[in-house]
């Protein structure tokens, strides 16, 4: 088996034996979805309007507990050291990783779209379309998100710096994944979805391959 | 100060150089606010242009040096780049953070709005809080080495998003209402405005150096003394010989 | 996975290695040398840099001073083939809590490439009386049953050279006969064996050359047999657990 294929499976092993937090991540992001509705108010027009920045907002938050807690297995008996000395490349060991947290936060955004729809009264006319854009949003955020995980898990209060780190850089992301979110739920009469898709692509293309690269710095003495 | 290897001579090559920059932005500011003609749309109001674009480029030049500094880190492995990189960051979030204060003082009175989303301003703002983070960074971690390498490699990542901001916040906004700015500069605004960009420039480098020294001073705290003199030779086990 | 190696190279030969945590020098220009296929312990007080000089070996940190050679490679600047000839036993257990005792040697095992089956894994675990355990998670593990696994995993490796950091720490008497078992076992595949550990008796029956480090100083070195009584070291300070 080769070293990607032993990280994803090992991968897969803790996220099956971890399954119940997710329901838990799940939870967070729809509490999100609600508490933004009670800041706006019932005012259809409104929500309906905001409902892709309120789904990006959730995932976003949300994407701060699945991140920090993928290296808690990792760190705690220093598991990701042994890995390293067998040897395993580093970059191995973060793809996989960044793998298994895109894969969580795309599931995330998915399972939170039928609670926007309903919530925000959100039409949902190109569905398979929107979640190309939420695998694209969550490669963007899971790539940076994977690199600052592993370096705030082992430094003080990382509770807050990861967001401080991650929330800054990851605003194309955000802009790029509320407007073409919005032009396929509201409408996209000109085709402007795909320039921002794009944009997202882009973005994950950069920060998968700079990432993967800086990794061992991060990991290794 | 004939002694090349007084540590007091580079603090006072810093203050030297921190002193001509002082000089040249009083002479700039002097001229910008007292001298140079009223603006035809603005008025008075576009004098803050005089500090306010000296801010923006020379923020962008810290950061840029921060990069640098960074990359050179990671790749020699020389903690005098650390210092740097410490220095030009605090350095670049000042300036960038009076740059966010200028920009909407000057906004309110001519737009009638604080905040425009003008993306060259909003990205300065992204790359406020995006370099601030790293500054966080560097206070919670303990270990020198860590601080110096993951500060480095966050600098780098930082560093590479800001075109990517900038290009997604100006396609975002050019949505939205399209505010003028002015892009051309006549000439008797030039010379106020050069003086006072060199004058920034110099205060920036002249602050830099004092902080790297400071941080170098840190380091030199934190990280061990000179090693101690080696064991005593000839003592080694039978099998385990030297 | 061991490579063959040809050359006459000792398996582990250091020149003014040294290694510091912030302030503190924790290893100070170590110059030692150990010859393959022999078992040597390293002796020391808490902090004495035992566990550093282990790590160093197997490229877990880096040296800050002086060089360090592994099986004739340079461990500075080709630390993955240092790797993929040695074996550390650490402090740490390099365990996963979530998953069982076989889903941990089986991580282990794709990641060498080896055969992950259950059939070739179990024997493994049955040598560290973890057998009936297999699938328990190990997060359920006392700490023994945790060194235990710690213990297979290395031997999963099937290294030229095996570092044991403490391994009879944490385990019961049955448990310091299975090191024992293991020891031999080791020496009988010519592995080179560095082992750091308090119990000085135990080791001296067990090795060939001992070092004693203190301050991250080489202070005593000979043959093992002589540490206990010669090695400089307070009996008071080491205590024999009770067996």
């Amino acid at each position: 088996m080769s070293g990607l294929g032993a990280a994803l499976s090992k991968e897969l092993m803790l996220q099956w034996r971890s399954r119940a937090q997710w329901l838990a991540v799940f939870a967070f992001g729809a509490a999100a979805l609600l508490l933004f509705s009670f800041a706006v108010g019932p005012n259809y027009e409104l929500l309906r309007g905001n409902a892709p920045g309120f789904l990006w907002l959730g995932l976003l938050l949300s994407s701060t507990l699945t991140l920090s807690e993928s290296f808690q297995a990792e760190m705690e008996h220093r598991a990701i050291e042994g890995l390293l000395l067998l040897p395993t490349a580093p970059h191995v060991l973060y793809y996989g990783k960044a793998l298994a947290n895109f894969t969580q936060l795309t599931l995330l955004g998915v399972g939170l779209v039928p609670l926007m729809v309903v919530l925000f009264d959100a039409p949902l006319p190109r569905p398979f379309a929107l979640f190309g854009v939420i695998a694209l949003g969550a490669a963007g955020l899971s790539a940076p998100g994977t690199l600052y995980a592993a370096m705030t898990f082992q430094a003080r209060a990382r509770q807050t710096l990861l967001p401080l780190l991650l929330f800054p850089l990851v605003v194309p992301v955000l802009i790029a994944a509320v407007k073409a979110t919005s032009l396929l739920l509201l409408g996209d009469p000109m085709d402007q979805a795909r320039p921002w898709a794009l944009i997202l692509l882009c973005f994950a293309a950069l920060h998968w391959s700079l990432c993967g690269v800086l990794f061992g710095r991060v990991i290794e003495d | 100060m004939t002694d090349p290897t007084d540590p007091r001579r580079g603090a006072n090559r810093a203050f030297g150089v921190l002193g001509f920059g002082a000089v040249l932005l009083l002479i700039g500011s002097t001229i910008g606010l007292f001298f140079a003609p009223k603006e035809s749309f603005m008025g008075d109001v576009y004098r803050i242009m005089y500090v306010h674009v000296p801010s923006a480029w020379n923020s962008l030049l810290a950061f840029t040096f921060a990069f640098f500094c960074a990359f050179l880190f990671l790749m020699k492995g020389d903690y005098k780049w650390d210092s740097r990189h410490e220095a030009a960051l605090e350095v670049g979030i000042a300036l960038t953070g009076l740059m966010c204060i200028q920009g909407p003082l000057w906004a309110k009175p001519t737009w009638g709005v604080y905040w425009d989303w003008d993306p060259r301003l909003t990205t300065t703002a992204v790359m406020f809080f995006a370099f601030s983070g790293i500054i966080a960074l560097r206070h919670f971690v303990e270990d020198p080495v860590k601080r110096a390498t993951w500060s480095a490699v966050a600098t780098i990542i930082a560093y590479a998003d800001v075109p990517v901001v900038y290009f997604s916040v100006r396609w975002w906004n050019s949505l939205h209402q399209m505010q003028s700015s002015p892009e051309t500069v006549s000439a008797p605004f030039l010379i106020p405005l050069r003086t006072n960009a060199f004058g920034v420039l110099f205060l920036m480098i002249g602050l830099i150096m004092l902080r790297s020294r400071i941080a170098a001073m840190r380091l030199e705290r934190e990280m061990a003394p000179p090693l101690p003199a080696a064991t005593t030779p000839g003592l080694q086990p039978q099998g385990a010989r030297s | 996975m061991a490579s063959p190696t040809i050359d006459a190279s000792p398996a582990v030969e250091t020149v003014a290695l040294s290694r510091r945590y912030g302030p503190r020098w924790a290893l100070a220009q170590l110059d030692v040398r150990f010859e393959r296929g022999r078992a040597a312990m390293i002796v020391g007080r808490n902090g004495s840099g035992k566990s550093t000089l282990l790590r160093l070996v197997a490229t877990a940190i880096r040296p800050d001073h002086g060089t360090l050679r592994v099986l004739g490679i340079d461990a500075a600047r080709d630390r993955d083939r240092v790797r993929q000839d040695v074996a550390l036993l650490s402090h740490a257990s390099y365990l996963y809590d979530a998953l069982s005792a076989l889903e941990n040697l089986q991580v282990a095992a794709r990641f060498l490439g080896r055969d992950a089956s259950r059939a070739t894994l179990l024997p493994l675990l049955a040598e560290v009386a973890l057998a009936e355990r297999a699938d328990d998670p190990v997060s359920t593990f006392s700490a023994g049953m945790r060194k235990r696994l710690s213990l297979a995993r290395t031997l999963l490796q099937n290294a030229t050279v095996v570092l044991l950091d403490e391994p009879y720490g944490e385990l019961d008497p049955p448990g310091f006969r299975m090191v024992d078992r293991l020891f031999a076992l080791l020496r009988g595949r010519s592995a080179t064996i560095l082992m750091a550990t308090h119990l000085l008796d135990r080791g001296a029956a067990l090795c060939d050359d001992g070092i004693v480090l203190e301050e991250g100083r080489l202070q005593w070195a000979g043959a093992a047999k002589d540490l206990p009584n010669e090695g400089g070291l307070d009996p008071a300070s080491l205590p024999e657990p009770r067996a």
